[in-house]
């Protein structure tokens, strides 16, 4: 199976695939529909430095080509992350994981970080600084390259492990943000995550959302951030992880051509759980049919 | 939990925009009554969560309303097609607690996961009383298959068509051990408000994946942070907050 193997940041992955943060909770969840091990690495649900309840419901609405969230960054925090959620992840992934960090200051990120990096499963840090989600939270930080390079810069100063940065695209020029989070020390980058958008119910002439708004994703969204990965892929020279609306072994290798070294899977994942492992155990026969022998030999090939 | 192909034996309808479904597959994953399925609907994104009515050997019975495009695809479905669905989702009822009067109050569409319930109750030599509230008369359904079972059924409709005129609540008997209860969110509260005893209530939400992962269906309750999909979608009366 040498065929898939990519090395992502200095730590081989058997193959690209990696369940994107925030569709794969902390890997248990899926480790009751198979052996998640078959996976490249997994991004685990994104984690602040304190516990979060996250917003109000209605958080989800369907689309004609994915959904909407606003499920506000729910999550346990990083004490109880590292106590409860990362023995039970041991005992289901043996791995090296993702950890997915979101904060609402500097100082935030860099203790939750420092804490995750401490951890000997994590493998890479992932800092969603795009969340759209949250008044006065990431979003400031990834729509300014000077506000992503503080984040970044900080961040490095605690912890040696491979950072990767997750971007929105919720920009007019996703360049400059790339490049100034590679200029601050970032070992990577990966995008996109959701784009902002809105349903309202005509029955009840409201938004369906309790938030109003809130992130698209699933795979109508993928022209999207093929092409955000193909100008990032192209501006900054570190590796990029690429996602949105990814669903078959076919878009992998099409977003891998576009640039990417891994390819993250998010919303697929919530309507087919097996769909990571069906999509690996796909890519050896899509990787005939178009005569690739191996998939590292692919990325960035369609420039 | 199981990824399931069914084979659809019949789709009727069964009351004013109510259907019943019966489907033929492997139905081992369902361990209790008031679990759900949550079906692959052609050209919807999402899935439909719907719960269990009932359960003989292979043979799953969904009663559902048609209340949007999925649901209105789901009522076109025909002998011999087929559907997947992720079976045995949610935790389901508790019979233990059930004593030897249960209740079970149901409204409208929350009606169909009390059936299973009912039946099995009955099956451990229960006397269960069930109280159902619908709008209409034609709203109705179940009434005699649920007398079949050696239930005492009573019965309400908003508009006094059938029954007694008015809302669940105000047929419930005097004595009973312990309630269970499904239906539109206001019903609900006022079983919780007028019922003295302890009581499960099953509760609807719009899911994501309606398998613990996205969270996109949590609520809060006086012990923590729930899931509906996983952690519900049976709460227990005690701790909602509703009864703070």
């Amino acid at each position: 199976m040498d065929a898939l193997k990519v090395s992502l940041c200095g730590i081989p992955l058997d193959n690209p695939v990696i369940p994107a943060s925030g569709t794969f909770g902390y890997g248990h969840e899926f480790a009751q529909w198979y052996d998640i091990n078959c996976l490249g690495t997994f991004s685990f649900k994104g984690t602040t430095l304190s516990p979060r309840l996250g917003n109000p419901t209605p958080r989800i609405a369907e689309c004609s080509a994915g959904m909407l969230n606003a499920v506000g960054l729910q999550n346990p925090g990083v004490h109880e992350v590292i106590r409860e959620e990362l023995p039970k992840l041991r005992s289901c992934f043996h791995k090296p994981v993702m950890a997915n960090v979101s904060g609402f200051s500097v100082d935030e990120y860099v203790e939750a970080c420092r804490l995750l990096a401490a951890e000997p499963q994590v493998g890479w840090l992932e800092i969603n600084i795009s969340c759209p989600n949250v008044h006065g939270g990431g979003m400031s930080f990834g729509t300014d390259p000077a506000s992503a390079a503080l984040v970044v810069e900080a961040v490095r100063k605690v912890t040696d492990k491979p950072l990767i940065v997750k971007l929105t695209p919720n920009v007019a020029d996703i360049i400059p943000i790339a490049r100034a989070c590679e200029d601050a020390g970032a070992d990577g980058i990966s995008l996109i995550n959701t784009l902002v958008g809105m349903r309202i119910d005509l029955k009840t002439r409201r938004p369906v959302l309790a938030r109003q708004t809130g992130g698209y994703s699933g795979p109508g969204i993928f022209p999207v951030a093929l092409r955000m990965v193909w100008q990032v892929a192209g501006a900054v020279h570190i590796p990029v992880v690429g996602m949105g609306g990814v669903s078959s072994a076919q878009d992998v290798i099409e977003m891998m051509l576009a640039g990417a070294t891994a390819v993250q899977v998010g919303t697929a994942n919530l309507v087919e759980p097996t769909i990571c492992r069906d999509i690996i155990m796909d890519l050896p026969r899509v990787m005939e049919r178009y005569g690739i022998t191996s998939l590292s030999d692919i990325i960035g090939g369609a420039r | 939990m199981n990824d399931v192909l069914f084979t659809v034996l019949d789709n009727a309808l069964l009351a004013r925009d109510v259907y019943r479904l019966r489907l033929q597959g492997d139905t081992g994953a369902i361990a209790r009554p008031g679990q759900f399925v949550n079906l692959k609907v052609e050209g919807c994104f999402l899935r439909r969560p719907i719960s269990v009515c009932d359960l003989e050997e292979d043979v799953l019975t969904l009663i559902y309303k048609v209340v949007g495009k999925g649901t209105a695809t789901l009522s076109r479905l025909v002998k011999g097609e087929t559907i997947r669905a992720l079976t045995g989702l949610g935790n389901g009822y508790d019979c233990a607690p059930a004593g030897e009067r249960p209740l079970l109050v149901g409204g409208g569409v929350g009606v169909p996961p009390l059936f299973l319930l009912a039946k099995e109750l009955r099956a451990a030599d229960k006397a269960v009383c069930v109280c159902l509230g619908f709008g209409a008369k034609e709203d109705a359904f179940y009434l005699r298959e649920f007398r079949e079972l050696g239930c005492e059924v009573r019965l309400a409709t908003l508009d006094g068509s059938l029954g007694h005129k008015g809302f669940v609540t105000e047929i419930l008997p005097e004595r009973y051990d312990h309630f269970f209860a499904c239906g539109p969110e206001p019903m609900l509260q006022a079983v919780c408000a007028v019922t003295r005893t302890s009581g499960q209530l099953s509760f609807e939400a719009r899911m994501g994946c309606g398998f613990g992962a996205c969270m996109g269906c949590s609520c809060q309750t006086l012990t923590g942070s729930k899931r509906i999909c996983r952690e519900g979608p049976v709460l227990r009366k005690e701790e909602l907050l509703w009864t703070r």
